[in-house]
C-alpha cells in the first residue's frame, strides 16, 4: 500500500529482484498487464505486413540519425521562424535550470506536466520543488505515482505497478476520494481535481513524440487529453525533449506513430495527436502566448559517436521490450532502480549513469531476444546487451563511462582458462572423459544453481568417446 | 527475423558439431543426431579436435577469448559440406556471431564461410533431408520447448514441431507462453540466480499443465534448466533432447 517511501537504484538490482519476486502482489499485477498488452500488440498487429512496417520505421530513425546534426539545426531555425524559442541543454542540471529560469520570468509557482519521461530523467519535479515551484503530473498514471511518492515502473504506463485496491487507497488517503473499486469513480475523481489545477497553472511542461525538422512541428502522442490541456491552458508551454526524437520529414510521422501506438497498447490510433507549431497567432483566441523547445542532450551525443551504439538512439520509446520481457515481467519497472526500466533502460542508463551504477543491468537478460523481435525500429537490443557487457569486463572499446568496471582477476582467469582448454582439444577430450569417471567426487550442489534445480550430471563417456566406439560398431543398441 | 535461407539439396556428407553440452552431459543426443542423419544415407564427419563454440564466453562479454575459442572451430569444416549443429544457441552463435566476431580480421572470409554452413539439426532433417519417420512407439502426448535461438536468432519456431508432427502416434501439446523463455541464458541463470528459477518455475508449471509426462527440446541448455527444475522438484516429468526423442520413437 501507499506506505512508506521506498527509493530504488540500479546497485541494488539484486536485492530490488529478490524483493520483488517474492511479492505476490508485484508478479501478480505485471504478469496481468503484460499477458493483456502483449496480447493486444498481437491483434492489433494480425493483419499488417509488419515485418516491412518495421522496417520502414528502422529506416526512418537511421535516416534521421545519420543527418541528426543537420536535422536539429534545421528543427531549430524551423521552429524559431513558427515563433517557438528553442533552447540547448547538455544535461539534465541545465535543461532543469533551463526550465526553471523560463518559470521564474514568469513569476511562475504552479506548472502543469503533461507525461515525460525526459522530465523524470532530469528529476525535473525535485528541481522544480527546490525553487519553491510547484510540478504536478497530469497523466492519471503520472499523477497517481506522483501522489504516492514513487517514480512510473513503465514509460508508458507509470502506475502499472499498481492495482484498483491500492489506486483507490491511494486516492482515498491522498485525495479523500471515497474507498472503491469503481474505476470510472475515480478516473472522473481524479480527473475534477486535475481539472481545477490546469486552469490555475502558469505552465505547461510536456514532452515531445516527434519533432519534425522539416517544419518545426512538435507532435505529442497521448490518450487522456491531458497532453493537449497541458500544452494549449497554461500562458507559457515548454515542450522537453532528448535531442534524438528529431525526425526529418512530416511524411516520416505516420509510419512512426502506427507503430508506436501499436506496439505500446495494442491500439490502432490514440484518442489525441497534437500537432504543435508555435504560439497563439494574433487572430487567435486560445493556445499559449509562449511556446519553448528545450533539447537535451544528456549524454546521447557521447552514444551518436559510436556506431554500434548509436543504434539505441533509434527509440521512440513504446515500452514494448519490457511488455515482452520475461525478467522485467517477472520484477517490475522498480527494480531496475532507473528512469527507463527494462530492455531500453539496460542499453541506455549505463551511458547516463555509468557502468559502476549500473553493473547488473546488462546481465539482467537471458538474451531471449524477445525485445529485439517487438521493437518497432528493429533496435539489436540482445547485440546491444552484449557490447555493455563486453565494455564492463573492459574487453571493449573503453568509450562508456565506467568500462573495465567489472573486470576481475577471478573472473579473467576463469575465462583464460576456458579458452586454454577450449583451444587444447586433446586436454578438451582428456578432461571430459575425466568428468565422466571423476562423476562421482563431483560436488551435488553448484551453488545458486542447485538451489532451484537438480544439477546435471557429467555422462559416464562423452561425445567424443561414444563417436570412437559407434565408428568401431561397438555400443550400438 | 533470421534472413531467408536458401537450402542446398541433401549433401553425401556433413560435419557434425556436437556442442559442449552434449559432449559433456549428453552425449546419447549427439550420437541419436548421427543415426539419425546416417539413417538418411548422409555419411557424418566428426571433428574431433571440436570442443565448444565459444558462446559462454562471448555472452558474458570476453570476445577475446570467445574469439580464441572460436578460432579453434574454424579449421575444422574444410571441405565445402554442411555443418550440422544438434543446438539453436550453438547454431545461431556460429552464424550469427563468428562473422561479427571476426569481422575486419583474416579470418573473417573462413568465418563467414562456416557461418554459411551452419544448420540446427532440426532445420536440417526437415528443410535439406525431408526426413520421413516411422513412429514404432505407443501413442503418447509431448510438450516442446523451442529454445530462444532457435525461435528467433535463428528463426526456427516451426521446424521441431514440424518433426513431431511426423510421427503419426504422437500428439504435440502447446503450453501457455509457449514462446517464452525458460530462464537458463547460459550464464544468466548463475549471475541472477533468483529470476531465472522464476522464469523456469514457470515454464516448468506450464508444461505440466499439459499433461504431458515428457517433453522435448533441441537445446540442451534449456533442458538442463528444465529438466533440472522438474527433478528438484520430485515431479515425474521427463525430458530429451528431440534426436534422442525421434531416433527412440523410429527406430
Ligand atoms: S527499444 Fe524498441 S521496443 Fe523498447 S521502447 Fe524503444 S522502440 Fe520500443
Amino acid at each position: 500500500m501507499s506506505a512508506a517511501v521506498q527509493t530504488f537504484t540500479p546497485k541494488a538490482f539484486h536485492r530490488q529482484a529478490h524483493d520483488a519476486l517474492g511479492n505476490p502482489q508485484i508478479r501478480d499485477n505485471f504478469r496481468r498487464a503484460m499477458d493483456g498488452l502483449m496480447s493486444k500488440r498481437r491483434d492489433v498487429f494480425s493483419d499488417w505486413d509488419l515485418e516491412t512496417l518495421r522496417e520502414l520505421g528502422a529506416n526512418i530513425r537511421l535516416r534521421a540519425l545519420a543527418k541528426l546534426p543537420d536535422l536539429l539545426e534545421q528543427l531549430e531555425a524551423n521552429c524559431q521562424a513558427n515563433g517557438i524559442r528553442v533552447h540547448w541543454a547538455a544535461d539534465g542540471d541545465e535543461a532543469c535550470r533551463i526550465i526553471r529560469d523560463i518559470c521564474e520570468s514568469h513569476d511562475a509557482r504552479a506548472v502543469i506536466k503533461g507525461k515525460s519521461m525526459v522530465s523524470e530523467e532530469m528529476h525535473l519535479n525535485d528541481h522544480l520543488e527546490q525553487a519553491g515551484i510547484e510540478a504536478l503530473e497530469s497523466d492519471l498514471g503520472e499523477y497517481l505515482v506522483q501522489l504516492n511518492q514513487q517514480t512510473p515502473s513503465h514509460i508508458i504506463m507509470p502506475a502499472i505497478h499498481l492495482n484498483t485496491d491500492e489506486i483507490s487507497e491511494i486516492m482515498h488517503t491522498k485525495t479523500g476520494t471515497e474507498r472503491t473499486r469503481d474505476v470510472d469513480y475515480m478516473t472522473a475523481a481524479a480527473r475534477q481535481q486535475l481539472r481545477e489545477r490546469f486552469m490555475a497553472a502558469d505552465v505547461g511542461v510536456s514532452g515531445v513524440n516527434f519533432a519534425v525538422a522539416e517544419t518545426g512541428t512538435l507532435c505529442l502522442v497521448e490518450n487522456e487529453g491531458n497532453g493537449r490541456m497541458t500544452t494549449t491552458v497554461p500562458p507559457v508551454h515548454i515542450a522537453v525533449t532528448g535531442i534524438e526524437k528529431v525526425v526529418e520529414q512530416l511524411r516520416d510521422v505516420p509510419p512512426l506513430y502506427a507503430l508506436l501506438t501499436r506496439s505500446a497498447t495494442g491500439q490502432h490510433v490514440t484518442t489525441y495527436f497534437n500537432m504543435i507549431s508555435g504560439p497563439r497567432k494574433a487572430d487567435e483566441h486560445d493556445g499559449p502566448r509562449e511556446v519553448h523547445l528545450v533539447l537535451v542532450d544528456n549524454g546521447r551525443s557521447s552514444i551518436y559517436q559510436d556506431d554500434e551504439l548509436l543504434d539505441t538512439l533509434r527509440c521512440i520509446r513504446c515500452g514494448a521490450c519490457m511488455n515482452h520481457c520475461p525478467v522485467y515481467t517477472r520484477v517490475g519497472g522498480h527494480t531496475y532502480g532507473t528512469t527507463y526500466p527494462g530492455p531500453i533502460g539496460s542499453i541506455l542508463m549505463p551511458h547516463m549513469l555509468g557502468l559502476e551504477e549500473t553493473k547488473d543491468l546488462p546481465t539482467a537478460s537471458s538474451l531471449c531476444g524477445a525485445c529485439g523481435e517487438v521493437c518497432p525500429v528493429k533496435i539489436p537490443i540482445p547485440d546491444l546487451l552484449v557490447r555493455l557487457r563486453k565494455e564492463s569486463v573492459g574487453e571493449g572499446r573503453g568509450n562508456v563511462p565506467g568500462a573495465g568496471v567489472k573486470r576481475s582477476g577471478k573472473e579473467v582467469a576463469a575465462w583464460k582458462s576456458f579458452q586454454w582448454l577450449a583451444t587444447h582439444p586433446a586436454a578438451w577430450r582428456r578432461s571430459t572423459a575425466l568428468a565422466g569417471k571423476l562423476q562421482a567426487l563431483m560436488p551435488s550442489s553448484i551453488g545458486p544453481w542447485t538451489d532451484h534445480r537438480t544439477a546435471p550430471k557429467p555422462a559416464k563417456a562423452s561425445l567424443h568417446a561414444l563417436v570412437k566406439r559407434h565408428r568401431r560398431g561397438e555400443g550400438e543398441a | 527475423m533470421a534472413p531467408v535461407k536458401l537450402y542446398p539439396p541433401r549433401p553425401e556428407k556433413v560435419y557434425l558439431f556436437g556442442t559442449c553440452l552434449i559432449d559433456m552431459f549428453y552425449p546419447e543426443a549427439g550420437l541419436d543426431a548421427i543415426r539419425l542423419l546416417e539413417r538418411e544415407g548422409i555419411e557424418v564427419i566428426f571433428p574431433d579436435d571440436q570442443t565448444c563454440c565459444g558462446q559462454p564466453a562471448y555472452t558474458s562479454g570476453y570476445h577475446d577469448e570467445a574469439r580464441e575459442v572460436a578460432r579453434a572451430q574454424l579449421g575444422l569444416f574444410p571441405d565445402p559440406w554442411p555443418i550440422v549443429v544438434p543446438s539453436g544457441s550453438c547454431g545461431g552463435m556460429m552464424r550469427t556471431h563468428y562473422p561479427q566476431l571476426f569481422a575486419g580480421s583474416v579470418d573473417e572470409a573462413l568465418a563467414r564461410d562456416v557461418a554459411e554452413r551452419v544448420f540446427e539439426l532440426t532445420e536440417f532433417l526437415v528443410h535439406v533431408c525431408h526426413l520421413p519417420l516411422e513412429d514404432h512407439g505407443e501413442p503418447e502426448t509431448i510438450a516442446m520447448h523451442t529454445s530462444c535461438s532457435a525461435r528467433r536468432e535463428m528463426g526456427l519456431a516451426d521446424t521441431g514441431p514440424a518433426l513431431l508432427a511426423k510421427l503419426g502416434q504422437v500428439e504435440l501439446v502447446e503450453q501457455v507462453r509457449a514462446s517464452e523463455c525458460c530462464g537458463f541464458g547460459g550464464t544468466f541463470a548463475v549471475r541472477h540466480p533468483e529470476v531465472s528459477s522464476a522464469m523456469v518455475e514457470d515454464k516448468t508449471q506450464a508444461i505440466e499443465a499439459t499433461g504431458a509426462k515428457h517433453f522435448v527440446t533441441s537445446d540442451c541448455g534449456c533442458l538442463m534448466n528444465i529438466a533440472g527444475r522438474f527433478a528438484h522438484q520430485g515431479k515425474d516429468v521427463k525430458g530429451e533432447h528431440i534426436a534422442s526423442y525421434l531416433w527412440r520413437r523410429t527406430s
